[in-house]
């Protein structure tokens, strides 16, 4: 099971990284986002992955009895979904503006190359 | 949008949400949920609320901008954080009250930082999204 | 005695607030700092004459071995001396040449950092202390040189003359640094007391190499001495102050103070007799070929530089008061002749030797002080240029060996050119008859002609009675540069002997070639047909490559294509990861644990296998959109495969929140268009998938490794026992770390205002286009 999870990683980063090299803006955008599950992903992975044991505390106990998913990786990925979810708002934002002043969602029409002598 | 089941659905769906957020809130320290899911939920249901009426009315419905909830979450998660420096404890340190109370459970200053984080998130979403649509019309 | 080397500093701080009141009003009043400081240095004359030198001391940065160390003995107090009287003088000076100047309060705001500097530079004891104020004074110096900052050869003089000087600086720094950490001091009077274990050690010859190179750069001794002419672009009064009198003597302060510490081997001595000797025939000569007076003055300068470097390579205890007097000589008539250059200059407007004459018609007592100061550095007895011409020859003959002929020919061809070269700035533009054009010339303002007649003055003065400033202050001076065993008193007359008739001879030679060579364009024209071989031509060259290399860097690294960018990025990190993952001996990856997929599983990797792909090749975006919410819930019910219900929650949430933002923003957007040929999406596709199969390779690395669990053990045993929560992933979140999401909270505030101020912003009219 882990090796599929390994190779769906493989391929969120892949496919953010050949977003990350279009010069559309929202692609670029799409990009940030499967790159960022393919972190998530990978760091669940780190803390390694256990089936039907979450990292709850049953009701009559005060410790766990049994074997518990990590809580850890857990709790990094929750905060980077929320993050996230910021950082996209923001992009968009940011995009959707620059669009209403260039008209263009082409990144190369951002660019105000710098004259020959410095 | 200009459909009757949907205005009807949501009219109910925006309590019952809402409740169901508070809920998520509240079972965080016990049971999956907790601030960061319970804040989304209740911004999905505003924005659903949005969507069916019109920004305008749900920001009339809401009485205040969302956008007072993020200082009010932040001064609440922050008094909660320095709360026990009153008493003498360091930073952060939980404190509970023995008992549980009805229907809220154990009531301690965590669950007030998790409070904070719930209205900032519900602050948050609902600034961006908002701002988002009226800027549209 | 923090506060007098502070003082400078304090003011020029004070000109930030208060400069505006100054320019209007009380220029003249910045005047008394120098002055006061002048009369409390003074007041050390006693103390210092007596031979005990003056320590303080003020803990700065203790831990590191930089303190506020001062040492007051006879060089530091010459330079003071030196700094503040010539200062005082400059600062009178200036009130009336750059009156009504926009940026006066600027001026003396740089001026006073500079003499602080400069007196903290020649007071310090403490090697690192010493080199933050030699660096200051390069600071002051450029900002001074490009005071004129709206011309720009005066801009890139003051570039020049950084680049330079700053480059010597660093190389001094680590020659200093070197030093304190060898000697295990940074205590110059303590390096002192041990020298022999710097002179003996390996790596005596690497500092003498670096400490050369500051002393050298800042003393504009040969090869690098084209940034001080280029200095000239700076108002007179600061040639005549920081390029002649003060700041590029700090090189050979260097030399001087560093003598005990340093001097003595042969690499020192010869090293600079050569230099030094290079550099004063080198630029005596140039100097007679200049048109313009302040690049007569600039070369005579440099070749008076030579001198002092070349006397303390003589290294004898003779030489080295010869050297103490010559700072003061020099510093005399250099300084008063500059400032009479610049009454000219100021008064008829050219600084052109070949058109000045009879000026003495019109200003008397300027041409009585350029006469003076002329006479002082040709070494007419009675003048103290005679006392120091005297003992430069003298220092020269007593040489061993063959040295004696050489050193002393080199010395004698060099006091003729530079007899010349003052002449020519002190004599020639009062000589004759006075032109038509310059009718109108009157007397300037006493504050402009008192201080170079003065200067001039206090020259014949100390040329008249030799032995008593030799005694208050030359001779303490020259104690501090080696131990004088017995002092002879400077005199006038030695007698008849082979020192006077060296001296007859420059006269005699001097004055007839000033009789007989006139000084013509045409000259000048001959001499920079030599430029392309000078070392400033190839400074310039090497200058100009480097800025082309940069522009071309520039263009290809910083092209403004982020994706070139990301490219360069992501094909090094694949690069860097792969030749770690080839050369890590012997990859196991150990595949016994893994457990079993299950049919969901497949199905979801499989949906969002789909999603992936029509995401990355669909040609609508809100198809690509939705493909990618796909991914995310995907992913969601990944999470609730493997035991994730909070991140399952959240993921689900947030995913259709960005769908309904990407709706809300893009629905009216246009269509993708199709920018990149297919090559270049075969090419990004292959360094994609290879960044994701090493990535992939990382991951079943990790999953073969032996995990650890100390902290989430403590997070899952101690969650109820401590925080009173069950579901740990939260108790983490809102209690054990609980700042982290504090701050989290705080940046999602901070994007939702980044995003209302974006769009409630309104448009000012320049920006939409």
């Amino acid at each position: 099971m882990e090796i599929l999870l390994v190779i769906l990683m493989g391929l969120l980063y892949a496919a953010g990284i050949y977003m990350l090299f279009r010069r559309s803006m929202v692609k670029l955008l799409l990009g940030i986002m499967l790159l960022g599950n393919g972190a998530n992903i990978l760091i669940f992975l780190l803390g390694r992955i256990t089936k039907g044991q979450p990292p709850v505390i049953d009701e009559a106990a005060k410790v766990f009895t049994d074997i518990y998913a990590d809580p850890i990786p857990q709790a990094l990925i929750l905060t980077a979904i929320v993050i996230g979810f910021g950082i996209q708002s923001f992009a968009i934002v940011l995009l959707k503006r620059v669009y209403v002043l260039i008209n263009s969602d082409d990144l190369d029409d951002l660019n105000t190359p710098e004259d020959e002598d410095i | 949008m200009k459909s009757t089941i949907l205005k009807t659905a949501t009219s109910y769906l925006l309590p019952i949400l809402l409740l169901f957020s508070v809920f998520i809130l509240l079972r965080g320290h016990y049971h999956p949920g907790g601030g960061f899911v319970g804040g989304l939920i209740a911004s999905i249901a505003f924005v659903l609320h949005g969507f069916t009426y019109g920004t305008e009315n749900t920001l009339k419905l809401m009485r205040y901008h969302p956008a007072v909830l993020i200082p009010a979450g932040l001064a609440l998660a922050t008094l909660s954080m320095f709360a026990p420096v009153l008493l003498g404890l360091p930073v952060m340190t939980g404190l509970w009250i023995d008992e549980p109370i009805p229907v809220i459970g154990m009531v301690g200053s965590a669950l007030f930082f998790d409070l904070g984080v719930y209205l900032v998130v519900i602050g948050v979403v609902l600034t961006i999204l908002f701002t988002i649509t009226q800027y549209n019309e | 005695m923090l506060i007098a080397v502070l003082a400078g500093l304090i003011v020029s701080i004070l000109f930030i607030p208060f400069g505006k009141f100054f320019r209007q009003q009380a220029a003249i009043a910045v005047s008394l700092l120098p002055i006061s400081l002048f009369l409390y240095f003074l007041s050390y004359i006693p103390v210092i004459r007596s031979g005990l030198p003056v320590s303080f001391h003020y803990p700065w940065v203790p831990s590191m071995g930089i303190n506020l160390d001062f040492h007051l003995d006879g060089l530091a107090l010459l330079f003071s001396l030196l700094i503040t009287g010539i200062g005082s003088l400059v600062f009178l000076y200036a009130s009336s040449y750059l009156k009504g100047h926009p940026y006066l309060d600027r001026f003396y705001a740089y001026l006073s950092l500079f003499m602080a500097s400069m007196l903290g530079l020649v007071l310090s004891d403490n090697i690192l202390l010493l080199f933050i104020f030699w660096e200051l004074t390069s600071i002051s110096s450029f900002f001074l040189i490009g005071f004129n900052n709206d011309d720009p050869v005066s801009r890139k003089s003051a570039l020049i003359a950084l680049a330079v000087t700053g480059g010597g600086g660093l190389l001094l720094m680590a020659g200093l640094i070197l030093m304190g950490h060898l000697s295990g001091s940074y205590s110059i009077q303590e390096m002192a007391d041990n020298a022999e274990r710097l002179k003996n050690h390996a790596l005596y010859g690497l500092i003498l190499l670096l400490v050369f190179a500051g002393a050298f750069t800042k003393s504009a001794q040969f090869p690098f001495h084209f940034w001080l002419p280029g200095a000239m672009k700076a108002p007179t009064p600061i040639s005549a102050y920081l390029h002649s009198a003060t700041m590029v003597k700090a090189g050979v302060y260097l030399l001087a103070r560093f003598s005990p510490v340093l001097g003595g081997s042969d690499y020192w001595q010869y090293t600079l007799l050569i230099v030094g000797g290079v550099t004063m025939l080198y630029s005596a000569f140039h100097s007679i070929f200049r048109t313009d007076l302040k690049g007569i003055l600039a070369y005579s300068t440099i070749a008076a530089l030579g001198i002092l470097v070349f006397l303390i390579g003589i290294g004898t205890p003779e030489s080295l008061v010869a050297a103490s007097v010559f700072i003061l000589v020099h510093a005399l008539y250099k300084a008063s002749l500059f400032l009479t250059t610049g009454i000219i200059d100021h008064e008829t407007g050219t600084r052109d030797v070949t058109k000045l004459a009879g000026l003495r018609h019109v200003m008397l007592p300027l041409a009585i002080g350029g006469l003076l100061a002329a006479l002082s550095s040709a070494g007419l007895p009675l003048t103290f240029g005679f006392i120091g011409k005297d003992l430069i020859y003298e220092a020269t003959l007593h040489s061993p060996g063959i040295l004696r002929f050489v050193l002393t020919a080199v010395a004698v061809l060099t006091n003729i050119f530079l007899l010349y070269a003052g002449f020519l700035a002190g004599i020639k533009p009062f000589a004759g008859s006075l032109p038509q054009q310059f009718k109108g010339v009157h007397l300037p303002h006493g504050l402009l002609w008192i201080p170079p007649v003065l200067l001039s003055l206090l020259g014949v003065l100390f040329g008249c009675f030799p032995a008593w400033i030799g005694e208050v202050l030359l001779h303490p001076a020259a104690q501090s540069m080696t131990r004088l065993t017995t002092v002879a008193p400077l005199k006038i007359w030695h007698g008849f002997n082979l020192v006077l008739l060296l001296s007859g001879v420059t006269l005699a030679l001097g004055a007839l070639l000033y009789w007989v060579r006139k000084p013509s364009e045409q000259r000048l024209s001959a001499l920079t047909r030599f430029n392309a071989l000078s070392p400033e031509q190839l400074f310039r060259r090497l200058y100009r490559s480097i800025i082309k290399l940069s522009v071309w860097y520039t263009n290809t690294m910083h092209n403004g294509y982020l994706r070139v960018y990301l490219l360069r990025i992501v094909v090094f990190a694949i690069l860097l990861l792969a030749f770690r993952l080839l050369t890590a001996d012997g990859i196991v990856i150990d595949l016994g644990t893994v457990s079993p997929v299950s049919i969901y599983e497949l199905v979801v990797g499989a949906i969002l296998v789909g999603g992936l792909y029509l995401s990355v090749t669909t040609s609508s975006r809100l198809t690509a959109v939705a493909a990618t919410s796909v991914v995310g819930y995907c992913i969601c019910l990944m999470f609730v495969f493997y035991s994730a219900p909070d991140l399952a929650m959240t993921q689900f949430t947030i995913d259709t929140l960005t769908v309904v933002l990407f709706v809300l923003v893009l629905f009216r957007l246009p269509p993708f268009l199709n920018f990149a040929n297919n090559s270049v999406k075969i090419r990004d596709g292959i360094i994609a998938t290879l960044f994701g199969c090493i990535i992939s390779l990382i991951g079943l690395l990790v999953l073969s490794e032996p995990i650890r669990t100390e902290v989430s053990n403590y997070y899952g045993d101690n969650a109820y026992v401590l925080a009173k929560g069950k579901n740990v992933v939260n108790v983490i979140l809102v209690d054990f770390r609980g700042f982290d999401t504090m701050f989290e909270i705080v940046v999602l505030s901070i994007a939702a205002i980044g995003v209302y101020s974006l769009l409630k912003l309104r448009l000012r009219a320049t920006e939409k286009e």
